[in-house]
């Protein structure tokens, strides 16, 4: 029986801006923005208190809050929530990113306003709870509650294939939970607990049996990383999303998946883990190349964005699975600064196109004249989402393929160079689809959308006051991981060697059983 | 010769009481005249009210009365009650809609009292006598209401429909009984077990007879392949009924199955497993997938319901393991109370839309929901969420223990089969909600006090109970606690 507030708090803080729209006139658009924006901010706020609180140095679970939830028979589930290094930053990147979102919806989103807000909320509820849970069944709860307002999200007030897209991004995340419960049903039954410490603690499963299950967790969480050949639902999710809701799905709702992989399938089934590494390292690989060759043939400037991040989801699980301390600490910062980064190209894409109504390459070109602060930050944004040193892209890149790399020594788990060679090649890959983009956007002849605005009766604006305070906050990160990324790791880097002396453990324990 | 004990009575004391007010209703009725039949609906409630009282007050009482042929116990408390309130709820849907609907007659809640005290004598029975009898209790009433728009050619063909095959089932009960009997030389179900455990019962007829049995209570509880009446029946029958068939009799059929499989026939248990995890899993395929192809509300519930009775018969394969069996059976009896409430709740929703000659009925009358009437359309939402087993609703605990009590026997195939077919489930339950609240258009609801009531308390119960499920689940083990 512990308890203690503050994760609490930060978790379900949204609930009492929720509690308080519901009894606003929805008519009233601009107060219902005001009171989201100010909770998501509170929100924000009591979350950096927690990291106050956050001792960086323990590498254990803390702030346990753990209660006994549901007691019948032999099951015991408990209301176990708690933060630790591997969840901390991601916490933050979701409180972070939210008053964000919100802000960019300002005059994005007029109809409804009120539904989308108590949706938009609920939905980071639910991220939360997902980074907080220790709990499998109090997880998988959360896990699968995300998915009902992000379905709406996209379902109400998405693009034109937007019913087509909340769908397949319903079922496919669907399908993958739920192989997932029977996983959860089988530990919690033939391991006594559903609690993830106790269950480390425990360990001790046959390597066949470990192999199914990791299995049954990794099909849900690599549906949600999205990691090739299970990404289809991405593009369709992303492109039909609103902006807001891109930004969420592409920072956080892609995270959980890897996020999955790290606080479960590697200290759960570690043998299993050890086992299947090369091919999910190897599966990783092709996701980066495969995502940045489908990136450089879109069309659509949105649709770019989000094959990218099949790209650039594909290093962190390759950080992930070369199983060691650099490539799982440089995965968990690659996290984040894919959270920073897609985020804000998101952001930027959303504000070009509520001005323009339409993504396509085609009519683009020789913007950076009209709008010089939006070109400035585009590049900014595009260098670091390419990996330019001196910004955050390049940290988390260069500390994976640093793993990778030792990961590929003869006799460690991935034994082959070739992982973190192929993988580097992506990282130029993306430097072609990239500045591809922004040329095609900034540079050359006007395009033909510079006419048809103004032929609309309103010329094409640089980025106003709101939208520069809605991406300067991500800009301060991009440069500060960037240049200074030393208090992150430290944030990150004991959890992260616990997890990997399990590892090592078992990677013992393979060995003398051979 | 036999004395009669008056204690004989006390185990059936609310099946007294409302056989009593039944027969008592049916009279006063003659006296209200035709345009204040609503008071006939207030009686009807009152009396099940009052028997929910006498109900409740044999918590933690059992016994047996009349040489064992019934038997009180917590598994039948907790059936009486949910029956009771069953039949509660198909008053107060009915109250409005048969008004609207020009066939208000004060038999309907006199038949609605008669049916539920066949059900209740179901989940008493100890006897395959008494199951019988209960059987035929319970289904004509239900008949008679089947088809009770009558001129009405949909409702008239559910009622003949419902008949004939539930005639037919009958006979395959009847006929298994006989066959158990001639194996055991009784039909009582306590005596069964003891016959079958001292070798003195033939097993191969035992086992002809209760596979006979199952098939007759499989036609009840609409388990493939006995299911062809469902769609027809619950599409053709008024909505109220519907709501209260596909509630009260899958509770009654399944409370026998679960009886009678669990106490009188655990030793055929590794025969008659594989048969029953068979019908499960086919029960769920055809019956999610079939609702997919649907475009009417009543069918595609009807087929919904189907493929809940496939999930309710999943806790049957852990019935001949002891130690699983009591988990297994509350799972079972906890998802019946999940299914009613949603499925009232969603049927509530169906009337409040229904108009006049089955208009109303198509899921594209149900475009623009989510604007004309955000309420409405949240409580559906809460419904088909829960009937989809997705988080927050009770649905989501109901598939939850459901799927663990088929892990811990290691018939992982059948739960991989049940986790499939939700998801199959989850696009056409979705496709309603993207209906109400993604596409345009202009439905007409209907605004009732006691359908309001109704349906907003359903979405209240399915939501909240979902924080808090652990103590609905104990009294659920605690119900099962006695039958082992």
């Amino acid at each position: 029986m512990d308890f203690e507030l503050l994760p609490n708090l930060v978790t379900f803080s949204p609930l009492g801006g929720v509690l308080f729209l519901l009894f606003l006139n929805s008519e009233k658009k601009n107060l219902i923005r005001w009171v989201a924006l100010a909770t998501s901010l509170i929100t924000f706020g009591i979350s950096i208190w927690m990291l106050m609180q956050f001792d960086a140095n323990n590498p254990a679970l803390q702030m346990v809050t753990n209660l006994s939830w549901i007691r019948i028979a032999d099951w015991n589930i408990s209301y176990y929530m708690g933060v630790d290094g591997l969840s901390i930053l991601l916490i933050l990147l979701t409180t972070f990113l939210t008053p964000i979102s919100i802000l960019s919806t300002w005059t994005a989103v007029e109809d409804r306003v009120k539904d989308f807000m108590i949706f938009f909320l609920m939905l980071e509820v639910g991220m939360l709870g997902v980074f907080m849970a220790q709990d499998l069944f109090l997880f998988y709860v959360f896990w699968e509650f995300t998915l009902v307002p992000m379905y709406f999200l996209i379902g109400i007030w998405g693009g034109p294939q937007r019913i087509y897209a909340a769908i397949k991004f319903f079922l496919y995340t669907m399908a993958g939970s739920l192989l997932m419960l029977l996983a959860i049903l089988w530990l919690g039954i033939n391991q006594g607990s559903f609690a993830v410490p106790t269950l480390i603690e425990l360990g001790n499963i046959p390597l066949g049996i470990q192999t199914w299950l990791f299995l049954a967790f990794a099909i849900a969480f690599a549906i949600k990383v999205p990691m090739w050949p299970l990404h289809s639902w991405l593009p369709d999710a992303h492109v039909q999303a609103p902006t807001a809701g891109s930004v969420i799905l592409a920072g956080v709702l892609l995270k959980m998946g890897t996020y999955g992989f790290l606080r479960f399938n590697l200290p759960l089934f570690p043998e299993a883990s050890i086992k299947f590494a090369p091919m999910m390292a190897g599966l990783a690989v092709v996701g980066i190349i495969y995502g940045a060759i489908v990136s450089y043939y879109q069309q659509d400037i949105k649709k770019l964005v989000a094959y990218s991040s099949v790209s650039h989801l594909g290093f962190v699980m390759l950080g992930l699975f070369a199983l060691n301390s650099q490539g799982i600490q440089g995965g968990i910062l690659q996290m984040i600064n894919h959270g920073l980064s897609t985020g804000a190209l998101f952001l930027l894409v959303g504000m070009i196109y509520e001005q323009t109504h339409t993504r396509v390459f085609d009519v683009y070109g020789g913007l950076w004249k009209l709008m010089p602060v939006y070109g400035t930050v585009m590049l900014i944004v595009t260098l670091s989402s390419m990996g330019l040193p001196g910004l955050n892209g390049f940290v988390g890149e260069f500390t994976i393929l640093l793993g990778a790399w030792g990961a590929g020594m003869p006799g460690e788990v991935l034994g082959s160079y070739w992982y973190a060679g192929l993988s580097a090649i992506g990282v130029i890959l993306a430097a072609i689809y990239m500045l591809y983009m922004f040329q095609k956007i900034f540079l050359g002849p006007e395009g033909s959308i510079v006419e048809t605005v103004k032929d609309a009766g309103h010329a094409l604006r640089d980025l106003n006051a709101r939208e520069i305070i809605t991406i300067a906050p991500l800009l301060v990160f991009i440069f500060w991981i960037g240049l200074y990324p030393k208090p992150f790791f430290a944030l990150i880097a004991p959890a992260v060697n616990n997890l990997v002396e399990i590892l090592q453990a078992a990677a013992m324990h393979l060995k003398y059983s051979l | 010769m036999i004395q009669f004990d008056i204690n004989n009575l006390k185990p059936i004391l609310p099946l007294i009481v409302l056989t009593v007010w039944a027969v008592a209703l049916l009279l006063v009725d003659l006296f209200i005249p035709k345009e204040r039949k609503g008071l006939t609906a207030l009686l009807a409630a009152a009396g099940l009210a009052l028997t929910i009282g006498f109900a409740l007050a044999q918590t933690g009482q059992t016994g047996l009365g009349f040489n064992g042929m019934v038997v009180l116990d917590g598994f039948s408390t907790f059936l009486n009650v949910l029956l009771l309130v069953t039949g509660l709820m198909g008053i107060s849907l009915a109250y409005g809609y048969l008004k609207r609907m020009g066939i208000e007659r004060g038999e309907y809640y006199s038949l609605i009292l008669f049916s539920i005290v066949g059900m209740m004598l179901m989940a008493q029975a100890a006897d395959l006598i008494v199951v019988f009898i209960a059987l035929e209790l319970l289904s004509i009433p239900l008949y008679v209401l089947a088809a009770f728009a009558n001129t009405n050619a949909a409702s008239e063909e559910a009622g003949i429909k419902y008949f004939l095959l539930g005639a037919f089932s009958g006979g395959f009960v009847v006929y298994g009984i006989a066959l158990v009997f001639g194996a055991t030389q009784t039909t009582a179900i306590i005596e069964i077990a003891a016959a079958a455990q001292a070798g003195t019962a033939n097993i191969p007829l035992m086992l002809a007879g209760s596979a006979l049995i199952m098939v007759g209570f499989g036609f009840k509880v609409a388990a493939v392949p006995f299911h062809m009446w469902t769609p027809d029946v619950y599409q053709g029958a008024p909505t109220p009924v519907t709501a209260f068939m596909a509630a009260g009799a899958k509770i009654a059929g399944f409370a026998a199955l679960m009886r009678v499989f669990s106490t009188a026939f655990p030793s055929l248990a590794a025969d008659l497993t594989p048969v029953l995890a068979i019908l499960a899993a086919l029960t769920m395929i055809v019956g999610n997938v079939v609702a997919v192809a649907q475009t009417n509300v009543k069918r595609m519930l009807a087929y919904s319901s189907i493929a809940h009775a496939g999930y309710i018969l999943m806790a049957f394969v852990a019935f001949g393991n002891p130690e699983v069996a009591p988990t297994a059976i509350a799972a079972g009896i906890f998802y019946l109370v999940t299914y009613a409430v949603t499925n009232f709740g969603s049927w509530g929703i169906v009337i409040a839309l229904e108009e006049a000659e089955g208009k109303g009925l198509e899921l594209d009358d149900y475009a623009g929901l989510g604007r004309k009437n955000p309420l409405m359309a949240a409580a559906m939402t809460v419904f088909m969420f829960s009937l989809a087993g997705i988080p927050p609703t009770l649905g989501l605990w109901g598939k939850i223990y459901l799927f663990s009590a088929v892990v811990a026997v290691d018939f992982y195939w059948l739960a991989i089969i049940g986790v499939l077919t939700s998801l199959i489930s989850a696009f056409y339950y979705l496709r309603l909600v993207v209906i109400m609240y993604m596409k345009d258009g202009e439905p007409k609801t209907t605004s009732e006090w006691w359908l309001n009531l109704s349906w907003i308390s359903m979405a209240a119960i399915t939501v909240i109970l979902s924080f808090i499920p652990a103590f609905l689940f104990g009294w659920a083990s605690e119900a099962v606690m006695k039958l082992f």
